[in-house]
């Protein structure tokens, strides 16, 4: 049989990255909530903040195994599927995946065990301290990968020796230009991310009439978390966009459509762009409002797509839809959050049905805008998997089509079967909801430590 | 290029390689033992005899392959692409087995969950072995990159290697359930220990007379002088630190056995090493070749030194923390 390695090495990564980036997302702000709650616990001695903690800390153990395990899967493909890269870049990129390793992955796993098993054996100043270095692992994790990403899209700091990047610069490396952006923009997603699905769960129980207390108090949280963070992820994206111009202009061109970089560009809502004859049908577009967002002028000029081969294009169509996705569902969101603090403003958040019934089914909005970004950015570099150093094309290993087709199946069957689960049990566990104070074990710090068996 | 980086780099990966299977063997192990277990209550004991660790056992294994990515970026382009479908093979394997500890807890029907940690564990084991065995019998290298089949790796040799994990590992985890619990549970695991204890034996020789016989160059390292001189001390301490596990076993004691397991996976890893130093892609490639610009090596190296001393002191502090027995009843989080 004969199969196109190429492509099938990227559907797979496309496939596993994709399934795994749902995972740190979530992770990165849930432990950051759960580090908040335990905060606020040890400071007031609420018993309820403490359910919440403890509540919140069972969904993340199911989460962050699934991250751990598809997460190792990507360590490897580097040098499965795309060995080339590895070699090519391996002195440059290597270290930051090897800095990642070294201070945030022990760092995550072995403070989550006392997070999860460490309630009856250490005093809570620590068991709250693990919670919040298990924040800061995850957060260190988000550093190191995207400085790793962003220097495939933005190198510097290094010279080409053979055709083999040699480091020159380490401080140039890990904060190359578009990675303050990059890390911003990511961070406040996870975050973002997690609020609406703190919001969505404290929505259910109070539309349930169960839990109504944790509810109520997830709710505030969540608004007063989203109603800054929201607005704030157009403000860095704005930028984020400005700084891709200038390294990356034909990923932009891409995310606007534009083809004739002689005219100023329309902002186009809708559009079909047609990659054979270089137009967009069907446009609904706003004239000159690329120009504006861009470059700040309304007959501004920036690239078009038509300043470089076809061959030199990335997907266009690919990139255009899924940014438009992204900024929908980051519109969507900034409105939830701030009609949801208007609500608050009034006094009738806990009241207003309908939003509560919204917000309530909202829950993925975050995962999807998170996943149509990184769509974006990923599909907007190509043909090159480090831009201007080393094509996707030349980065592969010489392995058949064979083997990554059956592997690619296997990978498909595998997480289909562990994600529905996932999913399937989180969702237990959110009806199952907090335990009744009754329920919540004291602490026992200064007793035995084998005393009173498990958490639960 | 300086010729001690690669040598400290080696001894670095090769570290990280002997604490991932070590500390990730003992709870594979509990794993592969896990259909053994008689009732429910008796598997969520042996579950959480590992679960506060599993994770970060599991992270040596990415600090392995991420630091050959790191300091051999060759060797590391040259190996996975070598033992594509067993180094999938595993990986998929913990994905089962590393969700099932998680899962199992929410669960009401924990069959299939137990069926999924104890296949998922016994598969990476056997995985693993596999691609130990794959890289000692060697792999075709021609211009800086793999030049054989998929499906190079698939010897009876291979097969040896990947059976005797599953029965080292097995020792380990019965070992450490011998330490970490109580009553029929820790029963069951010194019986099963002494059997593990015998198949390794059985199959560390195998490998032993094998590798010799199929290599000129491994018989050349240990037979001829005076190597030999330096090198019979090795077989000897395996013999007797491996009569010494036996008569602890036997004695009902706690701990000892589980080093005794341990020192025994070192020296086996140590009899490795002198076949194929300094090879990382036997029968071609040498530490030298393959490494990193010494640039990478050394910016890394500054980190590792800082950074590995701490994770030894946290990680050593989380097992203190959960020492001593775990109990029947006393359930996952």
């Amino acid at each position: 049989m004969d199969f196109d390695p190429v492509l099938l090495a990227r559907l797979q990564f496309a496939f596993t990255v994709t399934f795994h980036i749902i995972f740190p997302t979530f992770t990165i702000g849930l432990s950051a909530y759960i580090a908040t709650l335990g905060v606020m616990w040890v400071r007031s001695g609420e018993e309820r903040y403490h359910q919440l903690m403890r509540f919140w800390t069972r969904i993340f153990a199911v989460s962050f195994a699934m991250g751990v395990v598809s997460g190792l899967v990507l360590s490897y493909e580097f040098g499965t599927n795309w060995s080339r890269f590895s070699l090519v870049v391996g002195n440059v990129v290597g270290p930051l995946i090897g800095y990642e390793v070294l201070t945030a992955f022990f760092l995550e796993a072995t403070f989550l065990g006392v997070l999860l098993f460490g309630f009856n054996r250490v005093p809570p100043w620590l068991y709250v301290l693990s919670g919040a270095i298990v924040a800061v692992g995850t957060a260190m994790s988000a550093f190191w990968i995207l400085s790793a990403n962003s220097w495939m899209q933005s190198p510097a700091g290094y010279e080409l020796k053979n055709g083999i990047a040699y480091p020159t610069d380490w401080l140039a490396v890990i904060f190359n230009p578009t990675f303050p952006y990059r890390f911003a923009h990511m961070l406040n997603a996870a975050y973002l991310t997690t609020g609406f699905v703190v919001l969505a769960v404290g929505a259910r129980f109070l539309l349930a009439g169960r839990h109504i207390e944790a509810g109520r108090t997830m709710l505030r949280m969540a608004i007063g978390l989203t109603a800054v963070l929201a607005p704030l992820q157009l403000v860095i994206g704005d930028q984020h966009g400005l700084d891709t111009l200038k390294y990356q202009p034909i990923k932009i061109a891409a995310i606007e459509a534009h083809w004739d970089g002689s005219k100023p560009g329309a902002f186009h809502i809708f559009a079909w762009p047609d990659e054979k004859t270089e137009t967009n049908r069907y446009a609904l577009s706003i004239p000159n409002g690329s120009s504006l967002i861009l470059t700040h002028r309304l007959n501004g000029l920036f690239p078009g797509l038509k300043s470089v081969p076809a061959s030199e294009r990335p997907p266009v169509p690919l990139v255009f839809f899924a940014f438009r996705i992204m900024v929908g569902l980051g519109l969507l969101m900034i409105a939830g959050a701030l009609y949801g603090a208007f609500l608050w403003w009034r006094g009738s958040l806990f009241e207003t049905r309908w939003y509560l019934q919204i917000v309530a089914q909202c829950w993925w909005v975050g995962f999807v805008a998170v996943m149509a970004g990184w769509i974006t950015t990923e599909s907007g570099r190509q043909p090159w998997i480090v831009e201007k150093i080393l094509r996707t094309a030349d980065a592969t290993s010489p392995v058949i089509g064979a083997s990554i087709a059956v592997t690619l199946v296997l990978f498909v069957l595998a997480y289909g079967v562990v994600f529905s689960f996932g999913i399937y049990y989180i969702n237990r566990l959110i009806n199952r909801g907090p335990e009744s104070p009754s329920e919540t074990p004291r602490h026992l710090a200064g007793a035995p430590i084998t005393a009173g068996g498990g958490l639960h | 290029m300086e010729w001690y980086l690669p040598v400290i780099w080696a001894g670095l990966i090769g570290t990280a390689v002997a604490m991932y299977v070590i500390l990730d063997g003992f709870d594979l192990g509990v794993g592969i033992l896990f259909p053994f277990a008689r009732s429910e209550s008796e598997r969520d004991q042996m579950m959480a005899s590992v679960a506060p660790f599993w994770d970060g056992n599991e992270t040596w294994l990415i600090l392995g392959g991420g630091g050959l990515f790191v300091a051999f970026p060759l060797a590391y382009s040259v190996i996975m692409p070598a033992l594509y479908l067993p180094v999938i093979v595993m990986l998929l394997a913990l994905v089962f087995r590393g969700v099932a500890f998680e899962f199992r807890t929410v669960s009401r029907s924990k069959t299939w969950l137990n069926f999924a940690f104890a296949i998922g564990s016994g598969l990476a084991a056997f995985a693993q072995g596999v691609i130990l065995g794959g890289l000692i019998q060697g792999i075709k290298v021609a211009d800086g990159a793999y030049a054989g089949g998929a499906l190079d790796w698939a010897t009876p040799f291979a097969f040896l290697s990947g059976l005797s994990m599953i029965f080292g590992y097995s020792l380990l985890g019965a070992t450490w359930l011998t330490l970490k619990t109580e009553g029929p549970v820790a029963e069951r695991a010194r019986g099963q220990a002494k059997v593990m204890l015998v198949a390794v034996l059985l199959f560390m020789g195998a490998v032993s007379v094998w590798t010799p016989f199929a290599e000129p160059r491994i018989a050349a390292r240990w037979f001829s002088l005076p190597n030999f001189y330096f090198l019979w001390p090795v077989p000897a301490v395996t013999a007797l630190t491996a009569f010494a596990c036996w008569r602890w076993i036997g004695q009902r004691r706690e701990a000892p056995p589980f080093l005794a397991a341990i020192v025994l996976f070192l020296l086996g890893y140590l009899g490795l090493v002198i076949s194929n130093f300094p090879y990382l892609v036997p029968p071609t490639l040498t530490i030298w070749d393959t490494a990193a610009a010494p640039a990478s090596q050394i910016f890394m190296l500054l980190g590792t030194l800082v950074l590995l001393p701490m994770i030894l002191g946290y990680v050593a502090f989380v097992y203190w923390l959960f020492r001593g027995k775990v109990r029947e009843g006393e359930s996952y989080h």
